[in-house]
This record gives C-alpha cells, sequence and structure tokens, in this order.
C-alpha cells in the first residue's frame, strides 16, 4: 500500500543550463543572491578544487553545471552549511571551486564535499562525494567507505596539486562518468 | 530535527542510458549506483528560498525587454511544490529558462537559424509562498530541432531548476505542453519510461486561471522527495 505522491521525474538540464542557473558563463550578469563558484567563509582554511568531468570515450565535458554541499569547516551543516554552483569551461572542460575545507559533520565519516552533476546525456543528475587525500587513514574506517572497494574509493580522494596562483592549496578532482576507474555515484 | 527521505523511486526517473538520446551513450555510468543512509548533510540544504528576488525575475515578458514585450503567446505558468508525503514545500527556488517563441535560444552556443528575441532572455525565477504555491509569467517557446538521429525535434518546453528545503530535494526537469503532438516522438521524454511519468511532466491548459485579453494559463505541479514520517505522525493520521 502506497499512496504516497510520486516525485516529478528529472530530465536533462541540456546544453543551455547557463542561461538559467549560471549566466555569467555566457556572459550575462548573474542575478542577485545566484550561487557562484565562490563561498566566502571564515570557519575554516580557503582551498580550491578543480577537475574535469570526462566521458566515456575520455572526451572532457565541456557543457556540465556542478553544485557543491558541504559542512563548513568546524563541520556545521544546516543553516551553516555551504553551497557553491560552478560550470565547466566551454573550452578546456575545467571546473573550479573556491571554498573552505569542511570539517567533520557525522561521528566517525571522513570529511567531504557532496557534489551533484547537470549536463546534456545526464537524464538525472549523479551525486558523489569528493575526499581528501590527507584523510585516507580515516577513509578506511569510515562507515560508507569500508563498504566499497579500494579502487572504488579512490575514484572519490582528491589529489594534492600544489597551490593555486593566490596560494591557497590546490586540489585536482577528475570525475570519470563511464568505464575504466568510473567515478562511484550515490543513491542517497 | 530533521529525519532522512524516502529513498529515490528509480522506477519514476529516467533511465540514465537510453540510446535514442545519443548523448547519453557515452555519459551514462555503467556501474549502478552504490546505495547509502543519509546523514544530517544530505537531509538540509543551502537557504536559497529565503532571499527575496528582484521584482520582475518571475516575468520573462519584461524581465529582458528593451524596446516592448516579449513576442509569442503570453502564459502564465503556475502550480504548487509538494512534496511526497503532499505537504506543501515553502520557499521553494525554481530557477527556469527555456527557447524564446521561434525555438532559439538566448546562449552562445544556439546556433538555430530561427530569430533571437531582442526583448527575451528566456531567464526567470521563482518562489513557493507558505502553501506551495507558485507562479510566473512567460511566453510559450516554440518547438526546435536538434542534432540527435539526424534532426529530431524537441517538443516546446520549459526547463526548471528546483531547490526544496534539503540537497535530497534537488531536482532539474522540464514541463511540456498539453496536446503538443511532438512529445511522445521526443526522445529525451522517451527517456523516461513510465508513462503516467511523463504524463506528470505535462502542464495543462487552465483557462479559469487566465488574464482576459491578456494571457493563457498552464498549470504545473511538481513534487519532491518527502521525509519518512515517525510511527506517532502515522497513527495521528490513521485516526
Ligand atoms: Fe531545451
Amino acid at each position: 500500500m502506497n499512496d504516497r505522491l510520486k516525485e516529478t521525474p528529472s530530465q536533462t538540464a541540456g546544453p543551455y543550463v547557463h542561461i538559467g542557473t549560471a549566466p555569467q558563463a555566457i556572459g550575462r550578469p548573474a542575478l542577485p543572491h545566484q550561487p557562484g563558484p565562490v563561498i566566502e567563509s571564515n570557519t575554516g582554511e580557503a582551498i580550491v578544487i578543480e577537475g574535469l568531468i570526462r566521458d566515456g570515450s575520455g572526451t572532457p565535458v565541456r557543457d556540465a553545471m556542478l553544485e557543491i554541499w558541504q559542512a563548513d569547516g568546524m563541520g556545521r551543516v544546516g543553516e551553516y552549511g555551504l553551497f557553491a554552483r560552478a560550470t565547466t569551461d566551454f573550452d578546456t572542460g575545467i571546473f573550479r571551486f573556491q571554498t573552505v575545507r569542511p570539517g567533520q559533520h557525522a561521528e566517525g565519516h571522513a570529511p567531504h564535499v557532496a557534489m551533484l552533476i547537470f549536463a546534456r546525456g545526464i537524464n538525472i543528475h549523479l551525486h558523489t562525494r569528493m575526499y581528501f587525500p590527507e584523510d585516507r587513514e580515516t577513509l578506511t574506517k569510515d562507515p560508507d567507505m569500508r563498504r566499497l572497494e579500494p579502487e572504488a574509493v579512490a575514484t572519490l580522494v582528491a589529489a594534492e596539486d600544489g597551490k593555486t596562483e593566490d596560494g591557497l592549496p590546490l586540489y585536482r578532482f577528475d570525475i570519470r562518468l563511464q568505464g575504466e576507474n568510473e567515478t562511484v555515484f550515490f543513491d542517497i | 530535527m530533521t529525519t532522512a527521505f524516502y529513498r529515490r523511486d528509480r522506477s519514476q526517473q529516467p533511465l540514465p542510458l537510453s540510446p535514442g538520446y545519443k548523448s547519453t551513450v557515452l555519459r551514462a555510468p555503467v556501474r549502478p549506483l552504490h546505495a547509502l543512509e543519509q546523514t544530517v548533510l544530505e537531509q538540509t540544504g543551502p537557504a536559497l528560498g529565503h532571499t527575496p528576488l528582484g521584482p520582475l525575475d518571475h516575468d520573462l515578458i519584461r524581465n529582458a525587454a528593451t524596446t516592448g514585450d516579449a513576442l509569442g503567446e503570453r502564459i502564465y505558468v503556475f502550480g504548487r511544490v509538494l512534496d511526497e508525503n503532499a505537504r506543501p514545500v515553502p520557499n521553494a527556488l525554481i530557477e527556469v529558462w527555456q527557447a524564446n517563441a521561434a525555438g532559439r535560444y538566448a546562449h552562445v552556443r544556439d546556433g538555430y537559424l530561427a530569430p533571437l528575441d531582442p526583448n527575451f532572455s528566456g531567464c526567470g525565477r521563482c518562489l513557493s509562498d507558505a502553501e506551495g504555491r507558485y507562479l510566473f509569467r512567460t511566453i510559450k517557446p516554440g518547438p526546435y530541432p536538434w542534432p540527435n538521429n539526424g534532426s529530431d525535434w524537441r517538443p516546446a518546453h520549459i526547463h526548471l531548476s528546483v531547490f526544496g528545503e534539503a540537497f535530497s530535494q534537488r531536482l532539474i526537469t522540464q514541463l511540456y505542453f498539453e496536446g503538443d503532438p511532438l512529445i511522445p516522438l521526443c526522445p529525451i521524454v522517451n527517456t523516461i519510461p513510465d508513462k503516467d511519468a511523463v504524463d506528470r511532466l505535462v502542464a495543462r491548459l487552465d483557462l479559469r486561471n487566465q488574464e482576459p485579453f491578456d494571457c493563457l494559463a498552464y498549470r504545473f505541479d511538481i513534487v519532491l522527495r518527502g521525509r519518512r514520517q515517525t510511527h506517532f505522525e502515522n497513527r495521528t493520521e490513521g485516526l
């Protein structure tokens, strides 16, 4: 017996997602309070996350929109949670977020950044997570990661990639939609 | 207090790999999704629906106008944002984008030969009120051709991006219009195997809510994931 309403079906965001969600990507001003790729927060260490999304042929996806949601630097979510949105570059395919290193928001869980991917050819958004390479120890005990093969966990761990031009720690997080080293996507 | 959301009912959702829609062939993951229990992170979300919008954000006929109103069939799109428990979702942010009346997007990447409308950007947004009701005013978008199996045609549609109260409820979809003969022919529509689910993406003409001598109205309700109910709540509802 189930008299619940049914969730509205998803449809692809398509190649023109920028018009409604990231107008700055097509040379128009963002709307007031519309989220962009930079999170200002004094709760933790500022960091930059950069990466590519590759399709099953290895080609960078140049028309994607990504959203991140994470705890603040002190591990607080809810009204303190941090949200940002970025699009992949039309030429290089690179996306770039500036945020703060998230704190731990749940006992035993390694800090992470939740990430959604929307694009042409993606009928319902993909949900993944980015973990930090310095948390490898915690990750082996993390209740979510313990149930995954080590190679699968590896697809969720960013790589340290030096510093940005502004001296911020740079993390590289590449996503593989399909095929060898396919990124783990979640049903949460 | 936060409680978990029902797991997403994937039978109501499109298939990731749908070869009729060519772009899915290299972009759909092959491995199954990995199911996780929610933490408080997924049960909360950004409060994007709590900041005021610009006065014309919900009016696509005027919000990019330079010499006059946007061209086309003037319509309201309205409805309610509910959750699976049929409770209204207040303060939902709905961002919309669409082609103009000729089927052309004001986007650097759209090369369709149909003309741009200098008074139309195709970008808007609105918030749901305390009862979950939302409304925006626009022109009915035109169908357009796209490179898929030669030249396929998209039915007229409006793209909608919805934020409810939690990250778990995040949804991007497309709204179609009642009576459009292109709907059953569209490979993107047909990524959804369940015909009733497709039907729930079709906005209905609602003459009662027209603006006489001005504007037709289409009704479209949006359902986001709902929170699991406690035993106490179930018992109360059963009385
Ligand atoms: Fe479209």
